[in-house]
């Protein structure tokens, strides 16, 4: 695994002022990924984005994790509806 | 600049406790968190505004400044009494405030009555503060469906960047397309965040697109429809030479295959061009040609 485009938790934690126990506790709920190398845990680039949406959700709007499992859920839900939002009203272009 | 009514942003009135505004503001931001209203402007103008108001009344300081000075803000005397205030009991108390609000876009009120950075914060951050991750930021790019139709490369201007984009043939309108790590900076070791770019495509020209497909009416006389014979229309980008069966009727449909628009990152693959017959039916007839359509009518009977 390209180390460059993994970020120690231990860092993402520090900067957040969260626990690691917290990460881990988002990866069992299936809120976040988290990888091992070498006996240090990390988080792919690529789940940054998300995982900092967690950290908002839990410490800013005080959600626990059920209802931040939740909020992920109907939120992935709105995106893919609202692209289909978009192509339907492309589509409906050809009768304008 | 006009004066801000805080409590009314908030639902409360002048003898609210410390309690009703923390309920309050906390109220509030579960319904307009930018986190729970992706892409929602008013959301997040709503979300800026509670967070002000919460700065200035979570704080019994900046809440009773507020409170003495806030309606009459424009006389100067007061406001620089305020200001006086704010600065000997900041010294007298030996409080250090905190102040990187990078993300929060304070009004003008807020600003002359409490300076850009001297609140503290009021125990949430908000949800563009920069913890690590740099922010993402969004951008919108209008497009002509002819610019859509080839991969076109274009420089844009991103907070004084110059940024390089390839946009592929065939993109689709309201599409948005993420160009890696030209966000905002991050902080602490934390990558940059990512640039969004959504594109808006104007359609001026006299086809209708439906993802890759194109579609066009065009007029066909009467005569050509009943006897056939060959008809040029215009291409997306040329012209097409069609052969007109005998007996086409009004509103039949002809497809063009491979006609159509570029399939998004599908080099040299393209959808169709379905041409749409629109007969024109004769009018202003001159007697001789009255005449001959009675007769053919004649021979119908």
């Amino acid at each position: 695994m390209n180390l460059e485009e993994l970020i120690n938790v231990s860092d993402f934690c520090a900067n957040h002022e969260i626990t690691h126990a917290l990460i881990v506790s988002f990866q069992e709920y299936g809120l976040v990924e988290i990888v091992e190398s070498q006996n240090t845990w990390y988080l792919p680039v690529t789940e940054l984005p998300k995982a900092e949406r967690i950290v908002r959700l839990y410490a800013d709007l005080d959600i626990n994790l059920e209802g931040i499992a939740v909020v992920t859920q109907l939120l992935d839900r709105m995106t893919q509806m609202q692209n289909e939002i978009t192509t339907l009203k492309n589509r409906l272009q050809r009768y304008e | 600049m006009e004066y801000i009514d805080y409590y009314k942003i908030l639902g409360l009135t002048k003898s609210a406790s410390q309690s009703d505004i923390k309920k309050a503001y906390r109220k509030m931001a579960r319904k307009y968190h930018p986190d729970v209203n992706p892409n929602d402007k008013a959301a997040e103008q709503k979300f800026k505004e509670i967070n002000e108001a919460n700065e200035v009344l979570s704080h019994p300081e900046n809440r009773k400044k507020y409170d003495q000075y806030g309606k009459d803000w424009q006389h100067a005397e007061a406001f620089e009494n305020a200001k006086r205030t704010r600065q000997s009991s900041q010294r007298g108390g030996g409080q250090e405030y905190q102040g990187d609000f990078g993300g929060h876009d304070f009004s003008d009120f807020f600003e002359s009555m409490f300076g850009g950075s001297s609140a503290s914060s009021g125990g949430f951050s908000s949800g563009q503060k920069v913890k690590f991750r740099g922010q993402d930021f969004n951008a919108s790019l209008r497009l002509q469906l002819r610019d859509a139709y080839t991969t076109q490369k274009q420089t844009l201007t991103v907070n004084g960047k110059n940024i390089r984009i390839t946009i592929p043939a065939g993109i689709e309108n309201e599409q948005t397309i993420k160009i890696s790590g030209h966000g905002g900076p991050g902080r602490n070791g934390g990558p940059k965040g990512d640039l969004y770019i959504t594109f808006y495509i104007d359609n001026n020209t006299a086809f209708k697109r439906d993802g890759n497909h194109l579609y066009r009416t065009v007029d066909l006389d009467l005569y050509t429809a009943v006897l056939g014979g060959s008809l040029t229309v215009d291409t997306f980008d040329g012209k097409a030479k069609l052969t007109v069966k005998s007996g086409t009727q009004n509103g039949s449909t002809v497809k063009l295959k491979g006609k159509g628009f570029p399939i998004y990152k599908k080099e040299g693959a393209f959808g169709d061009l379905f041409i749409t017959y629109n007969i024109k039916i004769p009018t202003d007839l001159s007697e001789k040609e009255k005449a001959l359509f009675m007769e053919l009518s004649a021979i119908k009977k």
